[in-house]
């Protein structure tokens, strides 16, 4: 779901970080304003967590491979707004080091995976757990869907940015000037790999992660608006 | 009390972190098995130009825009083979969890200067 270089025209780049900006600024307001300092080694470790899960490559139909994000994940204990950030980071580090991504698409995958993730995530997941005890079997199921469906709504934005390059920009003879692929191919390979294997990935993570603290450290689960980080 | 607790919390968290490093070669060696590649619609020019039987015009101006100093999770001099890969990609995975982390963390401390206690 990392868009590289020069998939994505100008156009669709620059309204991507267009979107994202904002975003970040709003992240990073809110955070100023509720965001402990002792509670930055979490934001690292979600940081961290999120990097690492996406390097744990899945196979997938046609030789092709994904990964779970860990972004509804790190919403459900940090906080969506605190989750964006953590996930952007981890984004940043792996165009920056390992070219997995890309610097003009940046603001399109932060807004896909990161943003996606952390609030279309984290809405699901407060949505279906609503009061329940945090260590209720809710609680983990909530998680589990709201991984799994953030996950597609990401996959499917992704397809769609790349669609719709051919109809976009075309080169004097006709031929796409950035990603080659028409709707019709991205969004139902996307949609397939994403409802069938890689968001049941990303689910079974949040599910297992979410159980974990219920029987360790259940107090992380405690607070309904995610740490303060609101 | 509270505070040794919370200590504690992200020690373990941090040792499961080290766990994750160590095993992350399974990201590399099990689609490897089954002979699969990168992700879907993030192929490099050769495989795109293979794909399609061109590289789009504006795809090969903006695709080099930024070189990396490790692409595709590789450290300079690494062996081939399954025991050399694997290192490099535990070796990957070390830089960039330090890195991320520290970004992290550093963002952080500074969103949260206002809320010191």
């Amino acid at each position: 779901m990392h868009i590289p270089d020069g998939y994505l025209g100008p156009t669709t780049y620059g309204a991507m970080f267009g979107v994202m900006i904002p975003i970040w600024a709003v992240a990073s307001r809110k955070l100023n304003k509720s965001l402990k300092a002792k509670q930055a080694p979490y934001l690292a470790l979600g940081a961290a967590f999120s990097f690492l899960i996406m390097m744990f490559n899945i196979p997938a139909i046609g030789k092709t491979t994904g990964h779970a994000t860990g972004a509804t994940l790190i919403a459900v204990f940090i906080g969506p707004w605190a989750s964006v950030i953590a996930v952007s980071v981890a984004l940043a580090m792996q165009f920056l080091i390992f070219k997995d991504g890309g610097v003009t698409t940046f603001g399109a995958n932060c807004f896909n995976i990161a943003f996606i993730g952390a609030f279309a995530g984290y809405g699901i997941y407060r949505l279906i757990a609503g009061h329940s005890s945090p260590l209720s079997r809710r609680r983990w199921i909530a998680g589990a869907v709201a991984a799994y469906v953030s996950l597609n709504i990401s996959a499917l934005l992704t397809a769609i940015q790349l669609g719709i390059q051919p109809l976009i920009a075309k080169t004097a003879d006709g031929k796409p000037m950035f990603s080659p692929f028409p709707l019709s191919v991205t969004v139902p390979v996307m949609a397939f790999e994403h409802l069938l294997i890689f968001g049941l990935v990303e689910a079974t993570v949040t599910a297992l992660v979410i159980k974990y603290f219920q029987k360790n450290d259940p107090a992380m689960l405690g607070q309904p608006e995610g740490k303060g980080t609101k | 009390m509270i505070k040794k607790k919370r200590m504690t919390i992200t020690r373990k968290l941090w040792i499961g972190i080290g766990i994750l490093v160590l095993v992350s070669p399974l990201g590399l060696i099990i689609p490897a098995l089954f002979g699969a590649g990168g992700a879907w619609g993030e192929w490099g020019l050769e495989e795109i130009e293979k794909l399609v039987g061109y590289v789009p015009a504006g795809m090969k101006k903006v695709s080099d825009t930024w070189k990396a100093p490790l692409p595709n999770y590789t450290v300079p001099g690494q062996s081939r083979g399954i025991v050399g890969e694997s290192l490099g990609y535990i070796m990957t995975a070390v830089i960039g969890v330090m890195l991320t982390a520290g970004a992290a963390y550093l963002i952080a401390r500074i969103l949260s200067q206002k809320n010191r206690k």
